[in-house]
């Protein structure tokens, strides 16, 4: 019986109404899950030029590239997010002020998309390259041979099959996205482990804001595995099954 | 070496020789002549370095059983393992380490046989959440990866060992382990560095590791950036010194895979 009532008290500190945290825990989820659409997408963006600036750049562009991948993979997540969230603000605000402008308060869902997206093109760049080269090489000798110009190649050739392999990867990046947005609670911006943890503490429940979140993260990576899952059953579609070993 | 000093990487090296010179001489290095200072730095990286060895051994010694469930256990060792590796491949370790160290140690004090025992002096102190945390987080992903390390060793194997009569643990101690052991360590190297990637996080709980005292001489002397920027280089140097090491240990173990 006590142990019910327990269950219970614990339980209506969820509840969606104010004495309840439940809307702000969804709103620091929103906040998660944009910033790390937004990483993510930005971190393909970078991904991809640096995985064809890897494969056919010059050697120069190769060298830095390198640079990058290696010193993002060495050095923890958290010291480069501290590093670029106040070396991009206060670089940019420098630059404003060179040029007449007023200074700038950068918010902080921007910082925690630029500095996450940088980190995560590092390991794009590398998931891409490997699946760029997955594509057999005489099909793009082909194309050349047709004398197709490079963008409709890369649209018409490479990409399409290079995305049965890289999606692994990319499914692989993207849970780490999710859960490197919780790193962003340590430079005190309000996403939802941060938020669990100003909840837990001010209500002395600590297993049972943890546990919900820990729960919500949960399905963030349940839901985006099955749907990372029918999207390379997709990209797979037309092609053998590889023989099982 | 031969091939790496092309004129291009000679004049990248000259640049980045330079870089390093006026990070030296532009940048505010004061706070590191402090003797203070200079056994706090090298306590955090002893502290560091003793926490990802610590997590790393007992991670993988739970990873094996782990890995074993999941590879050839009946269901009912199989499924909970699998769950575990999911539960700690799915949620951020930052937010594992706060449930364990924010309700484990809202939960012990209020429990009387915990506080009058012999552990409880251990049990008030940080390190104890930190250790565990990591050690689960190592053996959660590590488990996945030694799963497919021991279905890969391939099958004829095992059954020639059956047939020459080898007893069961005899069959996992001599040839198993050994194989599943030799095609994991490339992976292995990776696992290592992410988790001395990881030990950053430990700070949030009061742990005093090189990231801890680095913010610490943040605080007090107000300098932002030359405190992180030896950061980096410390763990850049750490990473360094693992993947030589596991490259010794790859050059060590024979090439030659059945």
């Amino acid at each position: 019986m006590i142990g019910a009532a327990l269950l219970t008290s614990t339980l209506d500190l969820l509840a969606w109404a104010p004495p309840g945290w439940g809307a702000t825990l969804m709103v620091a989820l929103g906040k998660s899950i944009l910033i790390a659409i937004g990483a993510f997408a930005l971190g393909l963006l970078i991904g991809i030029g640096g995985a064809y600036g890897k494969l056919y750049g010059s050697p120069v562009t190769r060298d830095l590239l390198g640079i990058y991948t290696t010193i993002v993979r060495a050095v923890p997540e958290l010291i480069l997010i501290l590093i670029l969230y106040f070396a991009v603000t206060s670089s940019l605000n420098n630059l404003l002020m060179s040029w007449g402008f007023e200074r700038i308060q950068i918010s902080g869902f921007f910082a925690g998309i630029a500095v996450l997206g940088i980190v995560q093109g590092a390991y794009a760049t590398e998931v891409l390259r490997g699946a760029i080269l997955s594509v057999p090489s005489g099909q793009v000798e082909a194309a050349r041979a047709m004398g197709m110009p490079p963008l409709m190649l890369a649209w018409r050739v490479t990409f399409p099959q290079m995305l049965a392999a890289a999606i692994p990867g990319l499914a692989n990046l993207w849970l780490i996205a999710t859960k490197d947005t919780a790193l962003l609670a340590v430079v005190g911006y309000a996403e939802l482990t941060l938020v669990t943890r100003q909840a837990a503490s001010t209500t002395k429940a600590f297993f049972t804001f943890f546990m919900a979140a820990g729960v919500l993260y949960l399905l963030i990576s349940i839901v985006s595995s099955l749907l990372f899952a029918r999207a390379e059953a997709w990209a797979r579609r037309g092609q053998t099954r590889p023989r099982s070993s | 070496m031969q091939g790496f000093w092309l004129p291009r990487r000679i004049v990248m090296a000259v640049i980045a020789a330079g870089l390093v010179v006026w990070c030296a001489t532009a940048l505010n290095w004061t706070w590191l002549a402090d003797p203070k200072y200079q056994v706090l730095l090298l306590q955090g990286t002893w502290t560091t370095c003793w926490l990802l060895v610590v997590t790393m051994v007992l991670g993988l010694l739970l990873a094996i059983p782990l890995g074993l469930a999941q590879a050839a256990g009946p269901w009912w060792l199989a499924a909970p393992a699998n769950g575990f590796c999911g539960l700690v491949r799915g949620t951020p370790l930052l937010l594992q380490l706060w449930l364990l160290y924010y309700g484990l140690g809202s939960l012990f004090p209020s429990i009387p046989w915990i506080r009058q025992s012999d552990l409880w002096p251990i049990l008030r102190q940080a390190w104890p959440y930190a250790v565990l945390a990591l050690t689960l987080s190592v053996a959660g992903y590590s488990g996945e990866v030694m799963r497919g390390a021991f279905k890969g060793v391939p099958h004829g194997q095992l059954e020639a060992a059956k047939a020459m009569g080898m007893p069961r643990f005899t069959i996992f101690r001599r040839i198993w382990l050994p194989q599943a052991m030799q095609r994991v360590l490339p992976t292995l190297g990776g696992e290592t560095v992410l988790t001395l990637k990881a030990t950053p996080l430990v700070a949030t709980i009061t742990v005093v590791d090189i990231y801890a005292v680095s913010s610490r001489i943040r605080q007090d002397t107000f300098v932002v950036y030359e405190p992180l920027l030896l950061l980096a280089v410390v763990y850049m140097a750490i990473a360094g010194l693992i993947v030589l090491l596991f490259r010794w240990l790859e050059s060590r173990v024979p090439v030659k895979l059945a």
